[in-house]
């Protein structure tokens, strides 16, 4: 998903830097009043912004042929709520286009608006309402990492298709092409993402009841055991 | 392998299968080069798309090399994975630590020595207490990490000193209720390693 540096026309690149420098800016408040709040929680923020780092890093094989790398995001948007994400997003993206020359300076207003904006909001909306459906914790869990890592594809083939229509079959055009490299790549790989989350947040379940339940993501304990078979349900 | 490993071994395997299968199947092998980047395909489309396009800023850094790229995004991939077994690592510990402190307590109590050592058995008690109030504190507190009940669990031991000089009977009494509390609270919090250190004081 990252769009390479100089691949967006200066006014895209700007509208779009524009557009997530306040979710940023929101963010980062949400994350150090996080942080002063809840000196304890230090530690699991660590451990979701390492996720981002770790599974953003991974570049799997897809079914289309090509290769293309899981974001990890869904994991802090459901533990912390998206604001935090879009902090912890753009930390990974920065390394990545100072260190890497993956993604861009130019580009990372549109690519933190695909990875940690659009997609931690998309697999938070996704997470919340399936709870609200009393869907099991470990199902819903799955959804929303898994609908996370596809919405940042797709955002960013429509950031390309905005800014390179296709001259015959315009905007569509263009989006069925950017949708077939990107989207349709990223399908297994949003699986991975969702069983990975899965994994993690099984283990979380059992280190850190505690700080689960005062993030509202275990509700009591019965919630907790109801997990493992939810779990057992989505690896079948 | 318990039913938790299983399924945690089950969820690895699946996401193995799935970046294996498309190479074992070939998937790329219609392709000029098979399993390039999403993100140099998108690249390729757009200088289709628009091929007088031409990239107007270049990255301020760019890996000499393929070596020197792979290096790096393993670097990422380390710093996030050393992150992550880290977090797990102390939370494994401090788990353990408290289920020590906790079979400590239990010994302790059960071990009810004769009217001989009245005082002392008020200080264990005390002790216990102290202990549990550590994870009661911490329990109240979410849990999380233990840093609350810490404090509350040295702040209450110097209790035991204060039932050793003859304040033995109040202290044993608020103790003992402490001791209940404390490992029910125990149970369901996370915080071993203030428990434990609560109790290695009382040592």
């Amino acid at each position: 998903m990252h769009i390479a540096e100089g691949f967006l026309p200066p006014a895209h690149a700007v509208a779009w830097g524009v557009a997530s420098a306040p979710f940023v800016v929101h963010g980062a408040r949400s994350l150090i009043r996080e942080v002063r709040e809840h000196p304890e929680s230090t530690l699991l923020l660590g451990a979701s912004g390492a996720f981002t780092f770790v599974l953003s890093a991974l570049k799997l094989p897809s079914v289309t042929g090509s290769c293309s790398h899981p974001t990890g995001t869904g994991l802090g948007a459901i533990l912390f709520r998206p604001p935090v994400m879009a902090v912890l997003g753009t930390i990974t993206l920065l390394f990545q286009a100072l260190l890497l020359a993956h993604g861009g300076l130019t580009t990372l207003g549109a690519n933190v608006f695909s990875m940690a904006i659009a997609g931690p909001w998309a697999g938070y909306g996704v997470y919340r309402l399936l709870r609200r459906y009393d869907v099991p914790l470990m199902v819903a869990v799955f959804f929303g990492a898994f609908v996370a890592d596809l919405a940042t594809y797709c955002v960013t083939s429509v950031q390309l298709a905005l800014a390179f229509p296709d001259p015959v079959s315009g905007f569509p055009g263009a989006l069925g092409k950017f949708g077939s490299i990107f989207a349709v790549t990223q399908i297994p790989l949003a699986v991975s993402e969702g069983l990975l989350t899965v994994l993690v947040m099984r283990m979380l379940v059992q280190s850190s009841k505690g700080e689960l339940t005062r993030l509202g993501v275990l509700v009591t304990s019965a919630a907790g055991r109801k997990t493992g078979d939810s779990a057992g349900a989505v690896a079948r | 392998m318990s039913r938790n490993a299983r399924i945690n071994t089950l969820l690895l395997v699946l996401v193995a299968a799935l970046a294996v299968l498309p190479l074992a199947l070939g998937l790329g092998d219609h392709k000029e080069e098979p399993f390039a980047g999403a993100d140099a395909e998108a690249e390729t489309a757009i200088t289709e798309i628009d091929p007088d396009y031409e990239p107007w800023f270049s990255p301020l850094y760019e890996p000499p090399s393929g070596e020197i790229e792979s290096a790096l995004f393993a670097l990422q991939a380390a710093i996030g994975a050393g992150v992550l077994a880290y977090y797990f690592g102390l939370r494994r510990g401090r788990r353990q630590g408290e289920a020590r402190a906790l079979t400590r307590v239990r010994v302790r109590s059960e071990a009810d020595p004769g009217p001989g050592d009245g005082a002392g058995a008020a200080a264990a008690d005390a002790g216990a207490g102290a202990a549990g109030a550590g994870a009661g504190a911490a329990a109240a507190d979410g849990g999380s990490d233990g840093g609350a009940g810490g404090t509350a669990g040295r702040d209450a031991v110097g209790e035991p000193a204060a039932a050793r000089d003859g304040d033995g009977g109040p202290a044993t009494s608020r103790a003992g209720d402490g001791t209940a509390a404390g490992v029910r609270a125990g149970a369901d919090a996370d915080a071993g390693g203030s428990g434990e250190a609560a109790s290695r004081r009382r040592d």
